[in-house]
């Protein structure tokens, strides 16, 4: 169907393709560390060589009942649900900053379980409703 | 074999359509900004801003799609040696790269008040960045060069390279940790948007791609004109 013009063309076209994409896994591969924009508790606790004087990210959820306000800072725990990180920050935070929301935190680490941050992030999840569409699934969860 | 795209053929008919089309967008933007401005409800936890959504969503969508079409317009291209291919690609740039900017200057305003930042260097964000800097080259690629040949040769590579980029960009939110969330319409999977705001966003979805489709129409237009004061009525 095709002439062998046509299909010699089309057989480079994919192997420059093909390449293309193994690059860029090789690449993105190799680039891990940098491309991830947070490390979870998990992720710190198993993590084998950390540089305490290098600025990092960490992320989770805000776990529920441990935001304290004090006159200088405010501290909470971020919980990936196995593991949790203590975080000390003092500073403006994001409106939907919250207990049991997503959280992204600047800072560094002090030791594995202990985070001097100094910039909050509050993560929006992939869940959009309407206001009594939530109190309805609240209602329903409680029963 | 692709006759049916024969710039002949589109060029008669495409000025009436383009009326069409414009006076259709019209009623779907109208349409579509009633809804995701006043009627759509406000979110549980965003409030208002999930408003931007119905704005930037469309945006960079349509701004994927597009360059996901150059793409393959310039690799069908390279494979048949049809030019036809090559001057559609080049009339689709710069309305996706429109929608690109529009993507990203929306989503830094929700980031803001959401978020607590303008912008964040997360894969999702670079990539669709990098996603702009592509068009950027592609647009440039046709300006820049003296020779038709060399501009097609060009921008060809700049599309195939771009190309890369595209499921890079859909799959960010999946493969790395982000900022991003991930996405809240699937097709395989259960959509976790509620189904009051999935109205506003598809009418606004289909809004922006007539919007496209008329920009392509006037550039394609304007592209034939072109290419028939030069004497060459065969591509």
């Amino acid at each position: 169907m095709l002439g062998k013009k046509v299909r010699s063309r089309a057989i480079f076209i994919f192997l420059v393709l093909t390449s293309l994409i193994l690059t860029a896994y090789i690449l993105f591969k190799s680039l891990e560390e940098n491309v991830v924009y947070f490390l979870s508790p998990t992720e710190i606790y198993e993590k084998q060589e950390i540089h305490f004087d290098k600025k990092i990210r960490i992320g989770g959820m805000v776990k529920k009942n441990t935001i304290k306000h004090s006159a200088e800072s405010i501290n909470f725990i971020i919980t990936d649900f196995k593991n949790e990180i203590y975080v000390i920050y003092s500073g403006s935070i994001p409106n939907l900053f919250a207990e049991e929301k997503g959280v992204v935190a600047e800072g560094f680490l002090k030791d594995k379980n202990y985070f001097l941050a100094d910039k909050i992030l509050a993560k929006h999840d992939e869940n959009y409703m309407p206001p009594e569409v939530n109190e309805a699934l609240m209602k329903e969860s409680k029963q | 074999m692709f006759k049916i795209i024969n710039p002949n053929n589109l060029f008669g008919t495409s000025n009436k359509i383009r009326k069409v089309l414009f006076f259709l967008f019209i009623i779907l933007i109208v349409a579509g900004l009633l809804e995701a401005l006043w009627f759509s409800p406000k979110d549980y936890i965003q409030n208002h801003a999930v408003r931007i959504m119905y704005v930037h969503v469309p945006s960079a969508w349509i701004s994927l799609g597009t360059f996901l079409a150059i793409g393959v317009l310039s690799i069908f291209s390279f494979i048949f040696k049809n030019k036809n291919f090559l001057i559609i690609s080049k009339c689709l740039a710069s309305s996706g790269f429109m929608f690109n900017i529009v993507a990203l200057v929306t989503g830094s305003i929700w980031g803001k008040p959401t978020w607590g930042t303008w912008w964040a260097w997360d894969a999702r964000i670079t990539a669709m960045l990098l996603l702009g800097i592509f068009y950027l080259m592609y647009i440039l690629s046709w300006q820049v060069f003296e020779k038709e040949e060399t501009k097609q040769k060009v921008s060809t590579i700049i599309a195939i390279l771009g190309i890369v980029n595209v499921p890079i960009i859909k799959f960010s939110v999946d493969w790395w940790s982000t900022l991003h969330q991930s996405s809240s319409v699937n097709i395989l999977s259960e959509s976790t948007i509620h189904s009051s705001m999935i109205v506003p966003l598809v009418i606004m979805m289909v809004a922006f791609v007539i919007f496209s489709a008329v920009i392509f129409l006037m550039k394609y237009n304007s592209e034939i004109i072109k290419l028939k004061n030069k004497g060459l009525d065969r591509l």
